[in-house]
């Protein structure tokens, strides 16, 4: 039997959230968060919260399926529901919401790519990503604490700065810093004895980082109260598609789905739906590795990355220092890696950061990632009418979460794809009109 | 860290190695008679295999050489490695 909310709905000003679709009928009583709200239950006990989404079980037809409760999966799917009144919509996802790479990322948020195409795709989420939180009733904690990335050679100049003038030229912030500005903004970055010095830094000050968990729950809550099933513990095993070759459903763990509309956003795990549908993809899925520190006093105020020697961190609001290693040199589906490939990460942020030598790691784990060969992402249609993919998000998808569902929901909705990501198709593997992301940073996204 | 056996050397730690990919993609035997689509195929498109995966790696620490392997990609378990030109262990001949 489905959990049911207790509280009646009352929509106060979360607009985006009083569902007038045809899924209107389905939807459950949603407590809105307030800090009144919060004030009330914490003085009685923290007694009367209710779940957040419920558990239904799966209807036999849709009107669309979602392959994937990731955050770009659930975002989707709230974004059919709230923008395209799409009358029912589900969310299957094989294990639990947010247990895969949109719980596993270093939660960096940044949008200073050097194509024109991938800056707009980015800061289309980043814009997103600044009023996320109003517009879900859920505070994801987005904190736009800038996001700084080293130069340690001549050539790391160069193209630090050609990435800054060509942000700029596009419209998203980027500005260049010499050493001593970046150890005003990033005071315990070390800038003595250094094998490879800081030469400047390219700081975006609307990146930063949100809670990774919360994105995937306020858009899972959010997406529940406009009518959409969430349904954890539910694989596809199998794509049904009709005797002209579209897609009629899907087979899953919890029996067959119907729905002529079906969009995989499945991460790593891509290519193995893709091929229930005689796709193959270019596509290669690796390890990739993340670790925490035991947790610590406020110590560090941003994000720095640093691509010449590989490390990335950030502290979150818990307290524990985020770093995020390399991919593994091999493609797996194991969700762990090397103990070498953190090593060589914790070694570069000893050398940049000296004061965290003596801190000790509290828990490292892999996730897998979905790689292209230009390191852009496909959202596009497929050659299967009624199959939309949305995957190769690579080392960076978590900063673009909220775009990415925008932009895919609309191709869903439509058959169409929206103008910022007509580019990023299937098909431009073999117009050779590649958005090379890979030759423009040589590393990790 | 995975221990890797290269069939010249002998079992070595992975660092001694780098990793060269799907194995056995043949480049088109005639590669101006080759359409887009098998171009397509050949420098992009990947099996990413859940399972026994054929992939390529070199000793580049060691021997140098080039050699595949069948490995589980849900285990990271080698199941053979095998010379460059052999047919992978199990094929039909």
């Amino acid at each position: 039997m489905p959990r049911r909310m207790s509280l009646p709905f009352k929509g106060v000003g979360a607009h985006v959230l009083v569902a007038r679709g045809p899924g209107a009928q389905h939807r459950a009583a949603m407590q809105p968060f307030s800090g009144l709200a919060l004030l009330k239950r914490g003085l009685t006990g923290q007694r009367g919260w209710t779940p957040q989404w419920r558990s239904p079980q799966p209807k036999p037809v849709y009107d669309a399926l979602i392959v994937g409760g990731g955050g770009h999966g659930l975002g989707t799917a709230y974004y059919l529901a709230s923008e395209h009144r799409l009358g029912s919509v589900a969310v299957l996802e094989k294990g639990w919401i947010g247990g895969g790479n949109t719980g596993r990322n270093t939660t960096i948020i940044r949008s200073n790519y050097l194509f024109d195409e991938s800056a707009a795709l980015y800061d289309h989420a980043l814009k997103l990503w600044e009023g996320l939180a109003q517009a879900l009733n859920y505070n994801v904690m987005f904190s736009q604490r800038g996001v700084m990335m080293l130069a340690h050679t001549v050539h790391d100049m160069q193209v630090s700065k050609r990435h800054v003038h060509a942000n700029r030229a596009a419209g998203v912030d980027n500005e260049w810093l010499t050493p001593e500005e970046a150890k005003a903004f990033c005071p315990p970055l070390n800038l003595q004895g250094l094998r490879y010095p800081v030469l400047g830094a390219a700081l975006q000050r609307r990146g930063g980082t949100a809670r990774h968990d919360a994105v995937a729950w306020g858009y899972a809550r959010a997406a529940d109260a406009l009518g959409v099933d969430i349904i954890e513990n539910c694989e596809v095993t199998a794509i049904r598609r009709d005797a002209a070759g579209a897609v009629e459903g899907v087979e899953t763990t919890r029996g067959p789905i119907r729905a002529r509309r079906v969009g995989v956003a499945a991460a790593g795990h891509t290519s193995v739906i893709m091929k229930m549908a005689g796709i193959e993809l270019p596509l290669e899925s690796y390890p990739l590795q993340a670790l925490v520190s035991e947790p610590v006093k406020p110590v560090f105020p941003c994000v720095v990355m640093s691509n010449t020697i590989h490390a990335y961190i950030s502290q979150s609001d818990k307290g524990e220092l985020v770093i995020g290693a390399g991919t593994d040199a091999y493609t797996s589906y194991t969700q762990r890696g090397g103990l070498h490939i953190p090593s060589h990460a914790l070694e570069a942020i000893c050398e940049l950061f000296p004061l965290f030598r003596r801190l000790r790691m509290l828990r490292n784990w892999g996730g897998i990632v979905d790689v292209t060969p230009d390191r852009s992402p496909i959202i596009a249609k497929t050659p299967v009418p009624g199959l939309y993919v949305n995957c190769g998000w690579g080392t960076g998808g978590f900063k673009a979460t909220p775009g990415s569902a925008h932009v895919f929901a609309w191709t869903i909705a439509r058959d169409d794809p929206h103008p910022i990501n007509a580019p990023f198709t299937l098909e431009r593997f073999r117009e050779g009109l590649l958005i090379d992301e890979a030759a423009a940073a040589a590393v990790a996204h | 860290m995975l221990l890797i056996q290269c069939p010249y050397c002998g079992e070595r730690p992975e660092p001694e190695f780098t990793y060269g990919g799907q194995a056995h993609v043949a480049r088109p035997r005639n590669p101006a008679a080759a359409s887009d689509e098998e171009w397509t195929a050949f420098l992009y498109r990947r099996a990413n295999t859940r399972g026994v995966h054929a992939e390529r790696w070199r000793h580049m620490h060691g021997c140098g050489r080039f050699f595949n392997a069948l490995r589980d990609t849900t285990t990271d378990h080698f199941l053979a490695t095998y010379k460059v030109g052999e047919p992978p262990p199990g094929a039909p001949p």
